[in-house]
């Protein structure tokens, strides 16, 4: 470093233009990729922060115009913003958990050869391979429906009352739908971690005495926390969008009216392109907050557990 | 450092992916752009090209406009030189569509199938053409329309569209139960009549009653507000005041909410009109309000229950009637290139002769319902649909979509309110609703919400 500086000062001013011209020409070969990349993410974005200036509602053609800030005004004093904010959190908060510690339990148990092992991973990813709504729809008649839900089937046999799942239990109708989705996302990117511990030093645990449970305290988990980063961070960006199960089964009622319903029904039910792009403004910036503060948190825990 | 530089990346990514969530929303709205902009060059060129004419046809996925779309290539032979081209779309896809085509001219559509609560205020707009003209030449015999759907689709005596089909709403409910449970039901039964009849009949096995719970305009508000309106309450006043809090609202809603957790469907939420048809066709509820249509459904061959129904008017307190009134119409958009042959072939789709045609080709059973009132005067049909023909004609003829309630309103239509912002406002106080009725909560604090949404809407309108 310190040679490198003593060069610099003795350099005479044109080789630093020609290093800079050198420089351009290494970057002017990535600049196409570095253009296209920001036409294609931030043109559509700038194009909705333009929109949600303007007072325009498909429905009245003729009262179209700038108006600053009052969308956002509406949707901070509508009231439905924070609520929809709370339910965002709650279900993407429950479904990344849950799905992450029932996708560690069936990537532990798949992380061994036995007969069938192929067969049993590829049934236990199927889940994952459905499309949102066709999940949604799949639960909606065939588990949580009253009279021909198997979930009610069995409850009904044991003679009791069947249980009104969309209607009683909104929230976990949603997250229950979510977590099946979710638990083989989860489940696969653990295994991947799980089959890339090496062997060496596993067998140095056990030669060194350590039980099933302490290997897997002590050797599996830190191994596994980068693992565990990876799939809570991918599946709380994935969850964050949840619109499926919610138009499907809940129509937004308890507590069940996520961001992008909320922002479906203003753009769709509502018809107001202005206010819905203020919602997807804000639910922009809110994602990256939330998002931001929620893994902090979350990876000092995780940090200071491996750091034990 | 590790830990701060992994960070970072971390919100970064996040960031990106949420612009691309953002970006999704807009870029969206460019493709349709995009879309209409080539559908309106190709008519262009069309049209530019000569005598060679391509309708297009927006329309929605249900079976009387698909057997439309099996008999055009019959008006395509009639008609050289026309040929007809269908997008046929899921109902929330069409008013969405349709909508962003219609209101900014983009002339993507010839002919666009809409429901009776756009076509005032489309009209009102001056997105339709006028069809009245055209409709009273030649043998079209445009008196022989139902006058409640007629007057509900004029604006000012300007006719803007004309029914396709039409429906209203009754009371549906299996005999068998009925007679084994001693109970007759009346041809004009009263809310208070079928609750107790309800509640006779309903036991673990099988609900009393099943009503629509699932939040939406469309969904739960249709029968509610037909209710609410029976009871003397509206949606407005004739100065726009909202009246969703008003004692004969509460009384309404609370009704409908006690009726479905004494004798209801479980899972009230769930429930809409596909669901409430097979549950009535599984033997799980007695009784079934809603639209008028099911019934062709309930009589059709393979349905456990052909035959065991019976039919009643729809339930009243203090009204002579509350059935409510729904049309899919064929509408011409101003924007169409192909004014005369899109209104030519609207003529043809909603003729008398259609209506033969769909009986011949097709089944008699299956000629759309609800339009014209010389459909029940056909013999096969009459024969066809005997269960349920004579109530349909009964009630939508009898149904009146000026004074549906006890007192006047501004506005005409029955189980909606002719204002854009009323599929907005019907579906917030919907989800409110269903709150109250999945019992959190309770009616008045949620019709005091809905007093505050809906009068927002009012005061737009004054």
């Amino acid at each position: 470093m310190a040679q490198d500086q003593a060069v610099g000062v003795i350099k005479p001013p044109s080789m630093d233009k020609i290093e800079k011209r050198q420089a351009w020409k290494r970057r002017s070969i990535l600049l196409p990729a570095l253009i296209f990349a920001i036409l294609m993410t931030q043109i559509p974005f700038l194009v909705t922060i333009g929109y949600s200036t303007f007072k325009w509602n498909l429905l009245k053609p003729d009262d179209f115009g700038f108006v600053g800030f009052d969308n956002y005004i509406t949707v901070f004093t509508a009231g439905d913003l924070w609520p929809s904010i709370i339910a965002t959190v709650l279900i993407t908060t429950l479904a990344v958990v849950l799905s992450l510690l029932i996708g560690l339990f069936f990537a532990i148990l798949l992380d061994r050869s036995f007969r069938g092992q192929a067969l049993a991973r590829t049934l236990l990813i199927t889940p994952f391979l459905i499309m949102p709504a066709a999940a949604s729809l799949i639960w909606k008649y065939s588990m949580f429906d009253t009279n021909i839900g198997v979930i009610n089937w069995f409850v009904t046999s044991l003679g009791l009352p069947p249980i009104e799942w969309s209607t009683d239990y909104p929230l976990a109708t949603v997250v229950i739908v979510l977590v099946w989705q979710f638990t083989p996302f989860m489940m696969l990117i653990l295994l991947a971690g799980l089959q890339s511990q090496s062997k060496e030093v596993l067998e140095a645990a056990s030669v060194d005495g350590a039980g099933a449970w302490r290997t897997f305290q002590w050797i599996t988990l830190p191994h596994m926390r980068m693992y565990i980063e990876i799939s809570v961070l991918l599946g709380t960006i994935i969850l964050l969008q949840v619109f499926d199960p919610i138009a499907i089964m809940t129509k937004g009622t308890g507590g069940t009216k996520t961001l992008s319903y909320l922002l479906y029904e203003r753009a769709f039910i509502g018809l107001n392109v202005g206010e819905a792009a203020a919602y997807g403004v804000i639910a922009v910036v809110l994602t990256i907050v939330v998002a931001t503060l929620a893994l902090r948190t979350m990876f000092k825990v995780f940090l200071d557990g491996g750091g034990k | 450092m590790l830990k701060r530089n992994r960070l970072a990346a971390i919100s970064a990514s996040v960031a990106v992916s949420a612009l691309v969530l953002a970006g999704c929303s807009s870029s969206d709205d460019t493709a349709t752009d995009a879309a209409t902009t080539d559908a309106a060059a190709e008519t262009t060129e069309e049209a530019a090209t000569g005598e060679d004419v391509t309708i297009t046809v927006a329309t929605v996925n249900n079976g009387n406009m698909k057997d439309m779309e099996s008999l055009a290539p019959i008006y395509e032979a009639e008609n050289p030189g026309v040929s007809i081209n269908f997008q046929v779309m899921e109902e929330g896809d069409l008013r969405s569509a349709v909508t962003a085509d219609v209101a900014s001219g983009a002339g993507q559509y010839d002919v666009v199938t809409i429901g009776a609560y756009e076509v005032p205020q489309w009209g009102a707009n001056g997105w339709l053409t006028d069809l009245t003209p055209a409709l009273a030449e030649g043998d079209y015999d445009v008196e022989d329309i139902l006058p409640p759907v007629r007057e509900a689709l004029s604006v000012n005596g300007q006719q803007y569209a004309v029914p396709f089909y039409g429906e209203s709403s009754i009371l549906m409910y299996n005999k068998e139960v009925m007679d084994a449970a001693g109970i007759t039901i009346s041809n004009n039964p009263t809310w208070d009549e079928v609750a107790t009849a309800a509640k006779a009949v309903n036991t673990d096995d099988m609900a009393g009653i099943c009503l629509r719970g699932k939040p939406g305009w469309g969904d739960l508000f249709a029968p509610l507000t037909t209710v609410v309106q029976t009871f003397g309450g509206a949606w407005y006043d004739m100065d726009w005041n909202a009246q969703v809090n008003s004692p004969e609202f509460i009384e309404a809603v609370t009704f409908y909410k006690d009726l479905l957790d004494e004798a209801g469907q479980p899972d009230p939420v769930s429930y809409s009109f596909n669901e409430c048809l097979t549950a009535l066709q599984n033997g799980k509820v007695a009784m079934w309000y809603d639209a008028s249509v099911a019934a062709s459904m309930l009589e059709a061959d393979g349905s456990p229950v052909q035959g065991k129904m019976g039919y009643a008017h729809a339930p009243v307190k203090e009204t002579a009637e509350s059935g409510w009134l729904w049309s899919w119409n064929l509408a011409v958009p101003v924007s169409t290139k192909n004014q005369d042959a899109a209104i030519n072939f609207v003529k043809w789709a909603t003729s008398k002769d259609y209506q033969q045609l769909v009986g011949t080709e097709l089944g008699w059973s299956l000629v759309p319902p609800g339009a014209r009132i010389s459909t029940y005067s056909i013999p096969e049909y009459q024969e066809a649909a005997a269960a349920y023909a004579p109530i349909t004609l009964d009630v939508m003829s009898s149904v009146n979509p000026v004074q549906p309630g006890v007192n006047p309103q501004p506005w005409v239509g029955i189980q909606y309110v002719a204002i854009p912002e009323f599929q907005d406002v019907g579906n917030q106080v919907a989800q409110l609703v269903a709150d109250a009725i999945a019992g959190r909560g309770t009616v008045e604090e949620a019709l005091n919400k809905g007093q505050e949404i809906a009068q927002v809407a009012g005061d737009a309108q004054k």
